[in-house]
């Protein structure tokens, strides 16, 4: 293990750009994610005793990949001389690989395309899908990923055990959905991507309103999805991140409290990141297949536009919340809706939307109703009825810089009421 | 990272797995570079517990803990993470006899 530095930078190196693709493809290899992890882990081992005395190899990736699969035959060949090969493959059978299948760049990109699907599949936990595709596809550690989303390190790596047992048990196959199943499967991952980009821009809890290298991650996922299965919803999607993204330096104050999108530094606001969002959405839609996460794209996109919060055209909005609401109907587009329209047509008009949304029973524990009816109150002067949903949505929320908001509301609306 | 992973055995269940199982698994996690080091301890009645109050060494019999299972030996692994430490202590063959315990090497800050 004592390689020289360089060496031992050059397999950091390594390490750091291809660890994902070796681990990819060697599950498709040895068929097990645990026995792949093992075989890459002692491939980078062998890397540190043997590229310093025969040299660094031209393709490090197919070296590290059959390197790992030799030692996988080794390790089943220890195994078995304490118990029957039972249900696994021979060993032998392992060989019979063509080697040329895992060089080529096209079976390994598909190879990070099955991992990212295998990890984001249907019949695993939501949380446990998250974690996996953290730890397998973006390389994270256990005790990162925990550590982002504030959950106790055992915790996490339980789940990750959970969802590998759960894609062992009930064969989850490694691969790319055929083109009939790929629109559900493509919205699961679409979905993990979206929910570690959410908990990154709007951390749901702890001192700070975003974490950054959550949505990092999430746009890293995003690019990589893009650049491996270009499909409208994944355009869609990695644009609307990317203008979400553009907005973080205008979004917190230094203090770190929260700044609404009206009231927000627009110059702040990164124009390649909203550039490249634009273009990316309106590749999108212009494909005629886009769906929910276009739709999102190309109100962010209205936003982005405007210069200044007062140049916004909600009118525009409405209309693209009419067509998402269509599409993917939900009481959060519905309150989101309601926010546009009171932009347009006053606050009365926006909370008959939410009052109808809250009488029949639809988000009375999401805070950012509350907070929205307690806005529109403010706006129409009714003090009381605004001070108490203020109050209602700081208790549901556990983000501190949202509970310093919220304060502040109520304390503006004075003791009057 | 470095982990410990502690195996706990219940007395009489001290001797159930062979020795040279666990020794192939310490020749096993040695060759591939995970282990740091690796012991099995003779049983909980060999052990001597010491305290120092009030500037005077105390000196009494073994730990009196109420579970039946008691530490039985231990290996120290590098692992890349919690998951990694934990697929490769379930190697660790005792661990179908008693129990191990997987815990993060705390790094002492001077």
């Amino acid at each position: 293990m004592d390689a020289p530095e360089p060496i031992r930078e050059t397999v950091n190196a390594v390490y750091t750009s291809e660890s994902r693709r070796v681990l990819a493809t060697l599950i498709r290899v040895l068929g097990d994610f645990d026995a792949a992890e093992e075989a890459m882990h002692d491939a980078f081992r062998a890397a540190l005793e043997q590229w310093p005395r025969d040299g660094v190899p031209a393709n490090p990736r197919a070296w590290l990949v059959s390197t790992g699969r030799f030692k996988a035959i080794d390790a089943r060949r220890r195994l078995s001389r304490f118990e029957a090969l039972d249900d696994r493959d021979d060993a032998s059978e392992l060989g019979s690989i063509d080697p040329e299948a895992w060089t080529d760049k096209a079976s390994v990109e598909d190879d990070r395309l099955r991992l990212i699907f295998t990890c984001c599949h249907p019949a695993l936990a939501p949380d446990g899908q998250v974690a996996l595709t953290l730890r397998e596809v973006c390389g994270l550690t256990t005790e990162e990923i925990a550590r982002t989303f504030l959950t106790p390190a055992p915790t996490m790596a339980q789940r990750i055990v959970r969802a590998k047992a759960k894609i062992r048990d009930a064969r989850i196959p490694y691969k790319v959905p055929e083109a009939s199943e790929l629109p559900d499967r493509l919205d699961a991952v679409l979905r993990v991507i979206y929910l570690v980009f959410n908990e990154g821009y709007n951390a749901s809890a702890g001192p700070a309103v975003t974490r950054h290298d959550l949505s990092s991650e999430a746009i890293r996922l995003g690019r990589l999805l893009v650049e491996l299965l270009p499909e409208p919803e994944a355009l869609g999607l990695l644009g609307l991140m990317l203008i979400h993204e553009s907005r973080r330096e205008a979004r917190t104050s230094a203090s770190g409290d929260l700044i609404l999108l009206e009231e927000q530094d627009r110059s702040l606001w990164n124009r390649d990141l909203i550039a490249e969002g634009n273009g990316l959405i309106e590749r999108s839609l212009s494909s005629h297949h886009f769906g929910p996460y276009s739709l999102q794209g190309a109100i962010a996109m209205v936003h982005a536009d405007a210069r200044e919060a007062a140049a916004t055209d909600w009118d525009e909005i409405v209309r693209w919340y009419d067509v998402l609401l269509r599409r993917a109907p939900s009481p959060v587009i519905e309150l989101n809706r309601g926010v546009a329209v009171a932009m347009r047509d006053g606050p009365g008009a926006g909370l008959a939307i939410v009052d109808a949304i809250l009488d029949r029973g639809d988000l009375r524990e999401y805070r950012l109703a509350h907070a929205a009816r307690g806005d529109f109150c403010r706006r129409l002067g009714r003090t009381a009825e605004a001070r108490v949903a203020y109050q209602r949505a700081r208790a549901l929320s556990h983000q501190e810089p949202e509970r310093r908001f919220l304060d502040r509301r109520i304390a503006e609306l004075g003791s009057s009421g | 990272m470095k982990y410990v992973c502690l195996v706990y055995l219940e007395g009489e269940k001290l001797h159930a797995v062979p020795d040279r199982e666990c020794a192939e698994c310490s020749d096993g996690f040695r060759r591939r570079g995970l282990l740091v080091a690796a012991e099995a301890l003779q049983p909980v009645e060999t052990a001597a517990t010491l305290r120092l109050r009030n500037g005077k060494v105390s000196v009494t019999d073994g730990p009196f803990a109420e579970t039946k299972e008691q530490l039985a030996g231990f290996y120290l692994i590098e692992a890349t993470d919690l998951n990694d430490a934990i697929q490769i202590a379930s190697k660790i063959p005792p661990i179908r006899e008693g129990s191990v315990e997987v815990r993060p090497v705390r790094e002492l800050q001077p």
